[in-house]
C-alpha cells in the first residue's frame, strides 16, 4: 500500500530502534566517533578524550513516582556519559513546549532539572525554547546534550567483553518502567514504587578507582537487561549466561509482570547500570558497588563466555536453560 | 513472592522431573491449549528438562492468533471512518489484516488506541461522544465476562455511542472441533488454568467421555506444568482418560457462576470463525436481543477480500499439527518486526514464543 512509516515500536528500544539508527543515521552520518554506537561519542586529543552525547526525552505522563521529565533529561544523559567511562562536566537543555502548558508545571520540572544537575556535579550551560503550537507536541519534550572528559586508561566500550569476564548488575530491575507505567490512563495500580531515575557518575568514579581496567559499562534503558547485554554479546562476539536466582527484581515489579505478562528482563531502568570486568576484579567491583548507596542491591549476575557468541542465555530459577533475545516489538500486557 | 516463589522450588521441580522419567515408557503428544502455557514452558526451560519422547504442541489458546483475517480487515475499514475511534488489546495492533494492520492505520492517522481493560471504554464512549467507539473484542471465556460487564454497564448507563466487533471465542467447542480432525494426534491435553477458573471442570469432560483423552486442569508456574506433565504421562501409562484438576488453588468445579451469569446475560453461543481452525458451532459469543444494538458488524462499511499469506502455516500451527521451525517462512521472511501471520505477532503466539526462547530454532 502506502509508502513505509515511523511505527510506535521504532521508538522501544528494540530491534526496529536498532534497524532504524543502523539504516537511515549510521550510513549518513558515518565516522570514526559515531561508529562504534557506544552510549557518547569519544573525541581524542593529547589530554585524553572528550566525551559527547545528546538525548531526546518524551514520557507520559511527565511527572511519574521519583521523578520527572526534567530530573530524566539530566540523569539520561549523565548517565550516558558515566557508562564510557567520563566524568560528566556541562550539559546543555533544549525544550520544545506546546503552547497553553502550565508555566506552573514548567517550573516544577526545570526545578526538578536543576536538583538532578546539582546531584549530579554538571552544569547547565546552554540551552533553547521552543513554543509550538496547541496539537503540534504533546505538552513538552526536552532535548539535553552534554559534554565529559575521559580520564587517560579508561577504554570502556560495548566491544572489550572477553569470555571468562564477570557480569554485574547495580540493583534491582525496572523500578522505573513499572513506577511510570501505574500511572498511565487505564492502569493506575498502587505500586508503592518509585522510578531508580538517577545520575550514576558518582557510582561509576567508584567502581573505576577499584578497577581501572572496568571491560564495560551500559544502563539498561528502554529495551532493559536482554537488549543492553545482547548488544555487548554481539559487539564483542561473546555469549552471555545470567543465572535467574541473581538478578535482583523487586517483589512490587515481580508481581505487576506476573499479573500482566511482562518479563522484568525487558523493563526500562533509569539509575541502573551493568557492568562487564575481569573475574579476578569482580568481588572488588562488587564490594565498591555494595558500598555506594546507587549499588546497595548490586549482584554478579552472570558471566561472558565463548561459547554461544552473540547470544545471551538464562539458567532458570528451576535448573533449566533458555535463550534471551533482544526486544522485538513492544511490551505489551497480555490478554488472558 | 506467595502463590509465586513456592512454585519455583528448584528441589521439588527436580523431584517431580525425576517421576517424570520413572513414570514414563512410550513417545506422547501433549498439546497445551493455552499460549500462557506455551510460553512458560520455555521461559523457565522445562522443554529440555523432560524426556525426549514427550512432545508438546501449541494449541489453537491465543486470542490474537485465532483472529480471522477478515475480522481485522472489517476493524480495519471500520477505522477508516473518520466517525470511528477503534479500540483493542495491544497485541491486536500488529497482527497482519490482508493487506494492512492497526498499526499501519494509526501511524496513517487514523483513530486507533489501546485499553487495557474493557471497562476503559466507557471512559473513551463520554470523552469521545462524537464518535462511535468500537472494541475489536477477542479473547476466551477468561476476557469475555469483563467484556459483558462493559456491555452491561454501557446499557445501564445508556451509553449510545460505544459498538463491539465481537470476535470473542469458546475454548470448548474448539478444542472438540479440533479431536474430530484425523490430522490432529494428541495423546493428551494440559487445559488452560484460567480459562477453567471461569467454567468449572464440567465443560471439559467430553474430552473423556467422547474422545478418551486424559486432561488436567493446569496453573501457570513451572511446578504446575511438571505437575500436569507427570499426571497425564501416568494417566497415558495406565490407560486411563480422566479430566483431572491441578490447579485446585484457583479452579472450582462449577467455575465462577458470577462470571458465567454475566456472560450468559450478554451473550449467546454463535457460530464462528477461527484462524486455521474455520467455521466452529457455539464457539463464539452474539449478543442477546437487547444489546444488539452494540454490535458494530451492523456498521456500514465496505471490507476488502480477505487474503492469507500462501507460505503461512499458523492455521497449521494453531491445530497442534505443526511447530513454528517447520514453517518455511520461520525466521526467514517471517519474524516478529515483520510477521508474516498472527503467531509470529502475540507474546502468547506459538512462533513468537519459538523464535524467542528456542537455541536450536536456527
Amino acid at each position: 500500500m502506502s509508502e513505509a512509516k515511523i511505527l510506535l515500536a521504532h521508538g522501544s528500544g528494540g530491534k526496529l530502534s536498532h534497524d532504524l539508527v543502523r539504516e537511515i543515521f549510521v550510513p549518513r552520518f558515518s565516522n570514526p566517533f559515531l561508529e562504534p554506537l557506544d552510549d557518547s561519542a569519544r573525541i581524542a586529543n593529547q589530554d585524553g578524550s572528550l566525551a559527547f552525547t545528546t538525548d531526546a526525552y518524551v514520557i507520559h505522563p511527565l511527572f511519574f513516582p521519583g521523578g520527572d521529565i526534567g530530573r530524566l533529561a539530566i540523569c539520561g544523559t549523565v548517565n550516558d556519559l558515566s557508562m564510557i567511562g567520563a566524568v560528566p562536566s556541562y550539559l546543555s537543555l533544549s525544550l520544545i513546549i506546546e503552547e497553553g502548558f502550565s508555566l506552573n508545571r514548567l517550573e516544577r520540572i526545570i526545578s526538578s532539572a536543576r536538583d538532578a544537575a546539582e546531584e549530579a556535579s554538571v552544569q547547565i550551560v546552554t540551552g533553547d525554547t521552543k513554543v509550538v503550537e496547541h496539537g503540534a507536541a504533546d505538552q513538552l519534550f526536552i532535548t539535553t546534550s552534554g559534554i565529559g572528559w575521559i580520564p587517560k586508561g579508561v577504554h570502556l566500550s560495548g566491544l572489550h567483553a572477553k569470555p571468562g569476564d564477570a557480569v554485574l548488575l547495580s540493583g534491582f530491575l525496572g523500578d522505573h518502567e513499572i513506577a511510570v507505567l501505574s500511572q498511565r490512563e487505564g492502569f493506575e495500580f498502587e505500586a508503592d514504587l518509585k522510578s531508580d531515575c538517577a545520575p550514576l557518575n558518582s557510582l561509576v568514579a567508584r567502581m573505576l578507582r577499584v578497577c581501572p581496567d572496568l571491560r564495560c559499562l551500559r544502563d539498561p534503558t528502554r529495551g532493559g537487561l536482554a537488549t543492553t547485554l545482547n548488544e555487548i554479546a554481539s559487539g564483542s562476539g561473546v555469549g552471555v549466561v545470567l543465572e535467574e536466582e541473581r538478578i535482583p527484581v523487586r517483589e512490587s515489579v515481580r508481581g505487576t509482570c506476573e499479573l500482566l505478562g511482562l518479563d522484568p528482563l525487558y523493563l526500562a531502568n533509569e539509575g541502573k547500570l551493568v557492568a562487564i570486568c575481569p573475574p579476578h576484579e569482580a568481588d572488588k567491583v562488587l564490594q565498591a558497588m555494595r558500598a555506594h548507596p546507587l549499588g546497595q542491591h548490586a549482584e554478579i549476575i552472570g558471566r561472558v563466555t565463548e561459547e554461544n557468541p552473540k547470544r545471551v542465555t538464562l539458567h532458570t530459577l528451576i535448573g533449566g536453560h533458555r535463550v534471551v533475545d533482544m526486544l522485538t516489538g513492544a511490551q505489551y500486557p497480555r490478554i488472558c | 513472592m506467595k502463590f509465586v516463589d513456592e512454585f519455583r522450588n528448584k528441589e521439588i521441580a527436580q523431584g517431580v522431573i525425576r517421576r517424570i522419567f520413572e513414570v514414563s515408557t512410550r513417545p506422547v503428544h501433549l498439546m497445551e491449549v493455552c499460549g500462557t502455557h506455551t510460553v512458560s514452558f520455555f521461559r523457565h526451560g522445562i522443554r529440555e528438562m523432560l524426556p525426549k519422547h514427550i512432545r508438546l504442541l501449541s494449541g489453537p489458546g491465543c486470542p490474537v492468533c485465532v483472529t480471522p483475517n477478515q475480522d481485522i480487515d472489517l476493524a480495519i475499514a471500520l477505522s477508516r471512518r473518520d466517525d470511528v475511534l477503534l479500540a483493542t488489546f495491544g497485541d491486536m495492533m500488529r497482527v497482519p489484516g490482508s493487506t494492512s494492520s492497526l498499526q499501519k492505520e494509526k501511524a496513517e492517522g487514523r483513530s486507533i488506541g489501546i485499553v487495557y481493560s474493557p471497562l476503559e471504554l466507557l471512559r473513551l464512549a463520554k470523552e469521545h461522544p462524537e464518535k462511535k467507539i468500537v472494541f475489536l473484542a477477542v479473547g476466551f471465556e477468561t476476557t469475555s465476562p469483563a467484556i459483558a460487564m462493559t456491555v452491561l454497564q454501557a446499557h445501564h448507563e445508556e451509553i449510545r455511542n460505544l459498538y463491539f466487533l465481537n470476535s470473542q471465542k469458546r475454548v470448548p467447542p474448539a478444542l472438540r472441533a479440533l479431536l474430530q480432525s484425523e490430522k490432529v494426534q494428541i495423546h493428551g491435553v494440559i487445559l488452560p488454568g484460567h480459562v477453567c477458573t471461569v467454567l468449572g471442570r464440567e465443560p471439559f469432560e467430553f474430552l473423556s467421555k467422547e474422545f478418551k483423552r486424559p486432561a488436567v486442569i493446569t496453573g501457570f508456574e513451572p511446578l504446575d506444568l511438571l505437575q500436569a506433565v507427570w499426571m497425564l504421562v501416568k494417566q497415558i501409562e495406565q490407560g486411563q482418560a480422566l479430566v483431572e484438576i491441578q490447579y485446585t488453588r484457583a479452579v472450582r468445579e462449577q467455575g465462577n457462576p458470577t462470571a458465567l451469569s454475566k456472560m450468559d446475560q450478554v451473550f449467546l453461543p454463535g457460530e464462528a470463525l477461527w484462524r486455521g481452525l474455520g467455521w466452529i458451532p457455539a464457539s463464539g459469543s452474539r449478543f442477546r436481543g437487547p444489546f444488539s444494538g452494540m454490535d458494530a458488524r451492523r456498521i456500514e462499511v465496505a471490507v476488502e477480500p480477505s487474503k492469507e499469506h500462501p507460505g503461512c502455516l499458523c492455521g497449521e500451527i494453531l491445530q497442534a499439527v505443526r511447530t513454528p521451525p517447520e514453517c518455511p517462512l520461520f525466521r526467514t521472511v517471517c519474524h516478529p518486526e515483520h510477521p508474516v501471520g498472527p503467531c509470529m505477532v502475540s507474546i502468547e503466539g506459538a512462533c513468537f514464543t519459538y523464535y524467542k526462547f528456542h537455541a536450536n530454532a536456527d
